[in-house]
Formats: C-alpha cells, structure tokens, sequence
C-alpha cells in the first residue's frame, strides 16, 4: 500500500446500463517531476527505510484495487484495476450513488488522493496452459490486466463478457486487440449470445484448464457452481479501511474469517461460502 | 527550538500524544509495513473479548455526513490469541505503549480478561470498553448506567495491577455522573469518547444500510461533542483523560489537549487515511511553534 497523489490525466463516458447510469473510463497518473508518496516519506525515516524501493511504479497486479478519496465524502471508493504502466492507471467505474456521482463531474488535472497496491490480486501462474475469464458488467475491467498477465506467461486465454445490453460493453476491442478469443454475452441479446456467460460458455466450450471470474456475486456464485475446472472469484463487499485493519469487509470462507480487502479480494473457488 | 511532544501519564511515557484509536488500527500489525509504528506515543488495539468472535453480518460501514457508521460487531479473535500471539508479535516491532482493550458480556467476563491481560508482558494499559454500540447485551449496557459502569470497574480494578482506563460512551444524558463513578470505583484514568449510536436507510431498497440496523457514528463531524464531553469531565475529575471523537489533524490535537486530554485517540480518520497518525505528529512541531508552545504537556486543561 502506499498513498499517492495522482491527476487525472481522463474521465470520460464510455457506456450506459439499461437504467441509464454512466460507465466512466478514468485514467490516473503520477505529476510531473513529484515526490507525491506519503507511504515512501514515512517508511524513509523508519529503521527499516532499506525496504522502500527506489523508483516508485504505479505498477499493480490483476485483482488488485485501489481505493479514492473523493471531496466531500469520507470513506474513500475501491476500484479494481483495469490496466497500469510505471506512471499510469486505467480504471472504470460506474455512477452508483453520490461519491461517484461526484467523481464523474471532475474534470482532468484535478489531483486525488489514492491509495495504491491494494488486495491479493488473482494469481495466472494457478492457469498451466489455457485460462477462461469470465466478467459480469465492469467486473470485465480487472480481466483485462489478467488477460495481459497470462499472455506474458504464454497462457492461451478466451475471455467472455456479460453485460446487459449492448450499450454497457466496454473493452471488447481492447481484449480483442490483445489476440485473445474474446465471446460477448448480453441478457436482451442486442450484442453476442443472448443470455448469461454460462450461455456464451457453454456454446462455445473453450479449453482451459483453470477459470477467472469478477462480476455479480449471482454470476460468479453459478459460473462457481456451473465450471468443473478449479478457479478464482474475485468478492466484492463495503468495504471501510480497504487496507486490512477496520474489519469492516470480514466474510466467512471455508479457511475462516477473511477480510475481503486484504485477504482477497481474489479468493479460490473452493474457499468461497455462497 | 527542539519541542517536546512526550507526557507521563501514570507512570508510563508516551513519545507523543498521538494514538490510533480502538477498533480503528487492528492490533497494530496490519500497517507495520504502512509506516514505522515506533511514530506512535501508543497504540489502542482491537477491542478484545473472552471468547473469539465474528462480529455482525455486513454491510458494516456506512458513508455518513463528516464521517461513517460502523457495525463491525467486535470481531475479534479472543483473550488468548490476544496476550499469546497478537501483543507478543507487536512487541518484537513496536516499543511504545500498548494499550488492551477489553469488552465482555457480564462482569466476570470483563475481570477475566482483565486478570489475563494484567499477565501479559508486553500491555501496559487497560482500557474497559463499557461504550460499544454494537453489541447486545454487553458493551454499551455497561457504560450508560453508572452503577453498572462502577461495578465493571471495581471489579477489573480488583484483579489488575496495571493502569486502568474506562472508554465511555456519549450516549448518556450526563457523562460525568459516569466518569465520576468510575473514578469513585478505581479507575486510573478515562478513555472518551466511543462512538454515537447512528443509522443510515438507503431510501432506494427502503431498509437499513448497516445489516445490523445501527451503528456507530464518528468522524470529524462529532469532534465539538467529543471536545465538549472531554472539557466537563476532565474538569470534574482528578483522574487522566485520553481524548477521542473526530479527531483528524494537528490542531485537533492541540485543541483535545487543551480541553483536557493528556493523550489523544485518532480513530475514524485512520480508516480514510491510514497514514493519519504519523501526518499528524510530523505536523504538531510547526503547529507548536507557530502557537509558542514548548512543551506539549503544558497546555492540558488550560482552557
């Protein structure tokens, strides 16, 4: 974890859901020629100051989250990565209540707090040869950093993505530009197959050997369900802290009590108590 | 010139006045790799119960105006694990004071793990949670009625020879009739205060957004309350007071002190900011030159 300040760089519209709220794509970077980590200052003055790295990368793993300090409004907002270099991050969000409401109004080169590095993130290296991702609305949007991560491992990947309709997709072309399978799923059948994931999967059976799904806990609980191959979800809870210590986000699992912000939020299929 | 931030309070001394408060820092070692936890004069940790527990079902955070409610439900993993793995492994990092915070279901439940936390090398205070919302039957009950309050406190008073602290609720029409118990009944010092029984319904589903109905609420938005409540019963007692409520920067600090605390919890603020505490203390020096203050300790109770 560290905090950081980082400027909007973009934060633009890209989709709507069938009762009308906005998808935003929001993209972060580090300022120009910045000192801007707090976690660095405070760690350089301690006595274990050899473990701060040197250069300070935006660079997070997939399933990982970071969690925004929006103006007015105390608790800050989480949201999963979609994609980072060194000095950038890629995020979608959507309107859901007033905080994000409030981020969508802000305008680029505005400067927010963030914490960075947050979660456990997914793990590719569980995938040995073809990996099958499955999202559920902008639970898409961490896939395709993992996406990515397999490629890099020499994974075959087939991602398949739910939306409601065809006006909520989002990053269909960019998994696609990937050269990953890419198969969409829409409840009203306006894009793709019409129906669930598990519809869309169960027509085209790809191979794979190991599964990866963020979306609906109702999606993830069938796919869970559906998928004889092991596999991991990524939970979603309200989170307060996002950082492991306020115990705001504890679910019960099959390994015990685990704190959704910090023990997951990836957790093994076989782990997860529906 | 080189400010002193240090105060002695029943014989222990605390590097700066500077303190997460219970239930908001975990037992420490969930930020040793945030920041070097020797910043902090201490540490309050996780209120701690005899027996393990899951605490409520979620959502337990809400979003509220200058703050948020929380319903965590004391969660925690018992006595045991509290004086056999989570303060001895905080002490192999952490050389500042380490505060057990104590809640219970009855009497004896408080004095039990009172006695064993009196055992356990590395705590030095005792702080009795008789002001947590969110538990039935226990916690709260406790601190509302001062007869009720005074008894929890004679008997952990009973079987500790370490400093002990009540955490008070502000849920009460008159706080210093129970913070005048409690130090009729032994008490070394008083914690105050724990959070505001609160509620949030999310209009939409047409229910509560805590699935424990209420919560606690805290935040900036309490902090003239708290200061309000720290002020009466630091000039009514002869006992210590740690300060806490809404607590989020250096001259809240400075502020609590001055009303009456000679230590300071930040509680809420470390759940929006984690590096809060080590902010503040890097900014109280500035602050108190800016002000003409030498020696922190010298301004508690001035005003």
């Amino acid at each position: 974890m560290e905090k950081r300040q980082l400027v909007i760089s973009e934060n633009v519209q890209v989709a709507r859901d069938p009762l009308g709220r906005p998808t935003f794509r929001i993209v972060l970077s580090v300022p120009q020629g910045s000192s801007d980590s707090v976690g660095q200052e405070f760690r350089e003055k301690s006595e274990r100051s050899q473990t701060a790295p040197a250069a300070r990368s935006l660079r997070m793993r997939a399933g990982q989250f970071v969690d925004i300090a929006i103006p007015g409004f105390f608790l800050r907002r989480p949201i999963s990565v979609c994609d980072c270099s060194d000095d950038r991050l890629m995020l979608y969000y959507k309107v859901v209540g007033d905080g994000t409401q409030l981020l969508s109004t802000l305008p680029a080169g505005t400067q927010l707090d963030v914490l960075t590095g947050l979660g456990n993130g997914f793990r590719p290296d569980a995938c040995r040869e073809a990996a099958l991702l499955a999202g559920g609305g902008l639970g898409v949007a961490p896939l395709y950093l993992l996406a990515r991560e397999l490629l890099a491992l020499g994974r075959e990947v087939t991602v398949v993505l739910g939306f409601n309709s065809a006006g909520e997709v989002v990053l269909e072309e960019a998994f696609r530009a990937l050269g990953v399978r890419t198969l969409i799923a829409t409840m009203d059948g306006s894009a793709g197959v019409k129906g669930f994931v598990t519809d869309a999967i169960a027509q085209a059976a790809p191979a794979y050997d190991y599964f990866y799904t963020c979306g609906p806990m109702p999606m993830m609980k069938a796919l869970c369900a559906a998928l004889p191959a092991p596999g991991q979800a990524s939970l979603e809870e309200r989170m307060g802290c996002g950082a492991g210590f306020c115990y705001g986000c504890s679910i019960r699992t099959r390994s015990g009590v685990a704190r959704v912000c910090k023990d997951g939020p990836v957790f093994d299929k076989e782990d997860i108590l529906w | 010139m080189v400010k002193d931030l240090g105060i002695s309070l029943c014989g222990l001394h605390f590097a700066n006045p500077v303190v997460p408060a219970s239930g908001t820092f975990g037992f420490g070692l969930e930020l040793a790799d945030a920041f070097d936890l020797n910043l902090l004069g201490g540490i309050s940790l996780k209120g701690t119960t005899r027996e393990a527990r899951y605490g409520n079902p979620t959502p337990r955070i809400a979003e509220a105006c200058g703050g948020m409610l929380n319903a965590v439900g004391l969660q925690n993993p018992g006595i045991d694990a509290l004086v056999e793995d989570k303060v001895p492994a905080l002490r192999k990092i952490y050389r500042g004071v380490v505060i057990a915070n104590i809640s219970g279901f009855s009497v004896g439940e408080y004095a039990a793990c009172c006695a064993r936390a009196d055992a356990c090398e590395g705590i030095d205070v005792l702080e009795v949670n008789v002001s947590c919302p969110n538990v039935h039957n226990g916690g709260m009950a406790f601190g509302t009625d001062p007869q009720a309050a005074a008894a929890v406190t004679r008997a952990v008073r009973e079987v500790s020879r370490k400093p002990v602290f009540v955490k008070l609720s502000p849920n009460v029409s008159d706080i210093v009739s129970i913070a005048r118990a409690c130090e009729d009944a032994g008490a070394d010092g008083l914690t105050l205060v724990n959070t505001f029984l609160g509620m949030r319904i999310d209009i939409r589903a047409r229910r509560p957004v805590l699935a424990n109905g209420t919560g606690g609420y805290s935040g900036r938005a309490i902090f003239p309350v708290a200061l309000r409540m720290v002020h009466q019963v630091a000039h009514a007692c002869r006992i210590p007071v740690m300060g806490c409520g809404g607590v989020a920067t250096a001259a809240d600090v400075i502020e609590m002190m001055m009303a009456g605390a000679s230590v300071v919890q930040v509680g809420s603020e470390n759940v929006r900011n984690p590096y809060a505490c080590p902010e503040i203390i890097a900014a109280l020096p500035e602050l108190m030159d800016k002000l003409g203050i030498d020696k922190l300790s010298d301004i508690i109770a001035t005003v």
